[in-house]
């Protein structure tokens, strides 16, 4: 029986439309509550503090095979950065890939406690669970990798949409997954013969099919089966200039599947495709294309995928995109097919202000953030580790509030990149209120989850409390206050527990795993012809392929029902 | 299965089937100890507090195996090294350690098997003899399976087979018949066969011998011993339509390697598994540079990856839980308090040459067998506790002797396949009574050092 008392707090609780109001919050046994009695719980004075609810990350690449290719690609990334052992906690290395413990440790720091792992090859689903079962301190989930998995491709090509939802329904169970991602939809089919997709009508080779049908496809069986979050998708070509027009297809190409403003697509990393020009000395911002047509639309939702200047390392199932970097750059690339369902790579990256291709990376970011209006239909991310590592996180929320700290970071870029871009005519600052929309509301609100990214009764008690007063500070001009308060939160609370204190760990925890159970009324027959095309499509037998709840360290199931 | 024992294997190679029938052979069951130089059996509380005394007092233990267990097992290795401050290395420091370290500077263009069972239309193995040491990897991954794209290439072998078997007889027949003294063909016949230039499966070996895997193969490229280097930068040149000054590279003329890169540079998808050939050989991972660069180079051209063929069943397991959990794949100091990598410096074969250590655990492995002789000597010297099913060479030199279950026969685990595919592993038969899972000696050990640790402080 744990009770907690957080007392005299300003509280910023987007979801229940709480706006810095000085107020008291009460948790018992893991949950938010009504009240409890004084004299049994434990008070926090967060007087002069910020309180939010605690930190949600929706994509940020944080286990599995890719992720841990990448450690092992990166020793001298891990020995710049070192964690030392302590009484409560295990040791690591950082920094742009940090060892599982690490990556806990650092997010609950900051005041993070739900996190989602966005791409897992469902063959190697099992090693991405491993891992996340020892990142400490988190709640998380994984998306199954599903935009070229050969049964999806082959019944979306027959039109056999609800046999195509019974396989999505299986794989969610079988690899413990939680929503539909899809990587360059076709392309990565197409790079398991060397190949890629040009735009979203291009055809896969040996499937007869189209981005654009997958896309559609999948958004379909998406809201045929009920998922709390819309299809994730990552856009086909990713990282290529004048590929803006590919992103506003991809949105367009659903736009007649949304029903009211329920969003049924969400574009990740947005930055990443929203280039103009038809070569990369033309290269431009296509931010104002973008967010013009996310501001008159409501079924689509982004996030941002930020870049920060720093020396990071590359990772996405994109396997045509990494080859094409690792041409770009020269430095050492990991590639990764799997069979029947995607492909990966690696490349060590570093942006640098002077060049004027990163630095318009820098600001197209900030950009998309800046001018969509509805801080509800964009989540801040740097697509950890692409953008950049997650801990640059506090970077991100000082340019979001600060025209003044955007100025002195453009002062320091490239002239030319500075030249084109728009930011110094954009005068927009985010608030607290919105800066918990973005980076834990809005986020939990896009992934379904209902128990997170608020403090109303009833939400889980995971709780973040920084040390800085929005009433004597303003974030505009002491944006380096406000940086250094995120970057240590002064409590993390997570389940009702204290487990960060003036950003230490005091308490070590587990977090839980969420996956969806769904209920089809039709599910897949698993017969012998099943096995059998599992044994001729894979290398591994169907009863190796699921991975059992047991598995799981602490299993959270949600129980979802489907149309089907 | 009969009355606990297992009496038959299906579906297994005949390595697999000979690890399932007789892993009960050789076996002891009850933990043991030293005492007045002579191993005794005692309890298995005794056993794991004595290991537990011998690591805690230790200043600086070496802690080696990892690629015979499960990876959960591995997890708590990880867990109990950083506690007691040693070093943790796996089997790949004295196997393919230097391809860690090329992919750590190259990187590599790698798949899983499946695909290639798919797509792969052009197979090399290098310095590897599958056919003897993983029997099943070419007739379920490679030349003779059956893929959506490509179709096994077990015909083409057969008639290959019954014709050359013809030729030989007839022309036997012919020397019978004209009285010529009987010779055998010659061994070095350099002339690329028809069927490497057809739209079919075909398969490359390159060796230093003829082993069984070239026997099969459609072509047999045998090279001067050490010379792989040489051969794979002249390979690499002639992708870049360089031109060669020289007539031949590793005794193969350069007009036979100039055809080999337009077969590699026509191919639908290539594949290049490396072998310990190849890795231990001279140049070590310079000779991986080589490959790794190769291939990455022939990715601009076409379709190709690499893949090592790895031994020990999870030692790929073993490189993956060390890297999630440290950030490194062997070669682990924690010494500091955090994870440091220095292969050559921090890998358990140079720190016992050097004598540095002063105790050892050793699970599921057999370094006195394997390693060189003075590391070997400097590993009994000190205090040494050996976690291993099976009776070894190691654990007859041990302090403390603790045996533990079969991993995959009587515990459940996780491993990884060489293709990074985490695979689960049954339980098939009750371990013995004395004998727990290395998982769970592991734990009881690390619970006992930490209660040393605590009393010390």
């Amino acid at each position: 029986m744990t009770h907690l008392i957080i007392k005299n707090g300003f509280v910023y609780d987007p979801l229940n439309g709480i706006n810095g109001e000085k107020m008291d919050i009460f948790t018992s046994n893991g949950r938010i509550v009504e009240k409890v009695a004084e004299k049994e719980a434990k008070v926090i004075d967060a007087s002069g503090m910020i309180v939010m609810p605690g930190g949600v990350d929706i994509h940020c690449h944080i286990a599995g095979a890719e992720v841990n290719s990448g450690r092992l690609l990166r020793p001298e990334d891990h020995v710049k950065d070192v964690e030392v052992k302590t009484r409560l906690t295990r040791s690591g290395v950082g920094y742009s890939i940090p060892s599982t413990f690490t990556t806990g440790y650092r997010y609950s720091r900051m005041g993070y406690t739900t996190i989602m792992n966005p791409s897992m090859p469902p063959l190697e689903a099992r090693h991405t669970h491993e891992e996340l079962d020892d990142t400490p301190m988190l709640d998380k989930a994984s998306y199954p990798l599903l935009g070229d998995w050969w049964f999806v491709l082959e019944h979306l090509r027959d039109g056999l949409l609800e046999e195509c939802a019974a396989h999505v329904a299986w794989i969610m169970n079988a690899t413990k997954g939680y929503a539909i991602k899809i990587v360059n939809p076709g392309g990565l089919e197409a790079w398991s013969s060397g190949r890629n997709m040009r735009d979203i009508d291009d055809s896969v080779p040996y499937f007869n099919i189209t981005p654009r049908e997958i896309i559609r496809g999948l958004c379909k069986v998406n809201k045929l089966l009920n998922l709390p979050h819309t299809i994730h998708v990552h856009t086909n070509n990713l990282g290529k200039p004048g590929n803006y027009v590919t992103a506003l297809e991809t949105m367009k190409c659903v736009e007649d599947l949304a029903e009211g403003d329920r969003p049924v697509i969400h574009v990740t990393h947005s930055q990443f495709s929203s280039y103009k020009g038809s070569d990369w000395r033309t290269m431009s911002s296509g931010a104002e294309e973008v967010a013009k047509y996310v501001n008159h639309h409501s079924h689509v939702t982004l996030d941002v995928g930020q870049v920060i200047f720093t020396d990071t390392t590359t990772m996405t199932a994109d396997g045509p995109f990494q080859h094409r970097l690792y041409l770009m750059t020269g430095n050492k690339w990991v590639n990764h097919d799997v069979e029947t369902e995607t492909t990966a790579g690696i490349v060590p990256f570093r942006y640098r202000r002077k060049s004027a291709v990163h630095a318009t990376q820098w600001s197209i970011g900030l950009e998309l953030a800046l001018l969509i209006k509805d801080p509800w239909k964009i989540c801040m991310t740097t697509d950890h580790p692409n953008g950049g590592p997650f801990t640059a996180y506090p970077s991100i929320i000082a340019w979001f509030m600060s025209q003044v700290a955007r100025k002195k970071t453009m002062m320091k870029i490239s002239k030319r990149a500075r030249r084109n871009s728009l930011l110094p005519s954009i005068d927009r600052e985010y608030s607290f209120y919105e800066i918990a929309t973005i980076t834990r509301a809005g986020q939990a609100k896009i992934l379904g989850l209902k128990q997170k990214g608020h403090l109303g009764v009833g939400a889980d008690a995971d709780i973040a409390i920084y040390d800085v007063n929005p009433e004597q500070v303003d974030p505009s001009r002491k944006y380096k206050t406000v940086r250094r308060a995120f970057r240590k939160a002064a409590y993390t609370i997570k389940g009702g527990e204290v487990v960060v204190k003036d950003g230490q760990i005091v308490k070590p925890v587990y977090g839980k795993t969420f996956w969806l159970d769904v209920k089809t009324s039709l599910p897949m027959e698993v017969n012998d012809d099943l096995k059998q095309k599992f044994r001729d499509y894979w290398t591994i037998e169907y009863e190796n392929y699921a991975i059992p709840e047991r598995f799981l360290h602490a299993s959270a199931p949600i129980s979802i029902k489907a149309e089907v | 299965m009969k009355n606990n024992i297992i009496v038959k294997v299906k579906n297994a190679c005949a390595v697999g089937e000979a690890k399932f029938l007789n892993y009960a052979l050789h076996r002891q069951t009850k933990p043991l100890i030293r005492k007045n130089g002579e191993l005794v059996e005692t309890s298995l509380e005794e056993a794991i507090q004595r290991g537990a005394e011998i690591l805690a007092n230790a200043q600086y233990p070496i802690l080696y195996g990892w690629s015979n267990t499960s990876c959960e097992a591995i997890r708590v290795g990880v867990e109990l090294a950083e506690e007691v401050g040693g070093v943790i290395d796996n089997t790949s420091t004295v196997c393919h350690g230097p391809s860690i370290l090329s992919i750590q500077d190259i990187g590599i263009s790698s798949c899983t098997l499946g695909q290639l069972r798919h797509r792969a239309d052009l197979i090399f193995y290098w310095g590897s003899n599958p056919w003897s040491a993983h029997p099943r990897h070419i007739d379920r991954y490679t030349t003779f399976s059956e893929g959506r794209f490509q179709r096994s290439a077990w015909r083409g072998y057969l008639s290959r087979l019954t014709g050359t078997l013809a030729r030989k007889r007839l022309g036997r027949a012919i020397d019978l018949v004209l009285g010529r003294q009987i010779l055998s063909p010659p061994e070095t016949e350099f002339r690329l066969p028809p069927t490497l230039f057809q739209n079919k499966r075909k398969m490359i070996v390159v060796d230093v011998r003829k082993t069984r895997s070239a026997e099969i193969a459609d072509y047999f490229l045998q090279i001067q011993p050490n010379k792989d280097y040489e051969l794979l930068q002249a390979l690499r040149l002639l992708i870049r339509d360089e031109e060669l000054d020289v007539d031949e590279v590793a005794g193969i003329p350069v007009e036979i390697l100039e055809e080999i890169v337009d077969i590699m540079i026509g191919c639908k998808l290539g594949i290049l598994f490396f072998g310990l050939g190849l890795t231990m050989s001279q140049g070590k991972l310079r000779n991986i540079d080589a490959a790794l660069s190769l291939v990455r180079d022939l990715n601009q051209r076409t379709k190709f990856l690499i893949m090592p063929m790895r031994g020990h069943f999870n030692v790929t397991g073993a490189n993956v839980v060390f890297t999630w959990q440290t950030g490194y794949p062997y070669a682990i100091d924690f010494s500091h308090g955090y994870p440091r990598y220095n292969p050559g410096e921090t890998s358990v074969t140079d720190i016992l040459r050097r004598g540095e250590s002063d105790a050892g655990l050793v699970v599921a492995s057999d370094p006195v067998a394997h390693f060189p002789n003075a590391a070997a000597q400097n590993l009994v010297k000190n205090p040494l506790v050996v976690i291993d099913p099976q009776a070894t060479p190691t654990s007859i030199m041990a302090d403390v002797v603790i045996p533990s279950a079969f991993v995959g026969i009587e515990v459940e685990g996780t491993a990884y396949r060489m293709d990074h595919v985490p695979l689960p592993l049954k339980k098939v038969v009750e371990p013995p009574e004395t004998c727990l899972s290395d998982k769970e000696i592991l734990q009881r050990i690390l619970v006992e050092v930490r209660r040393l640790r605590s009393e010390h402080n």
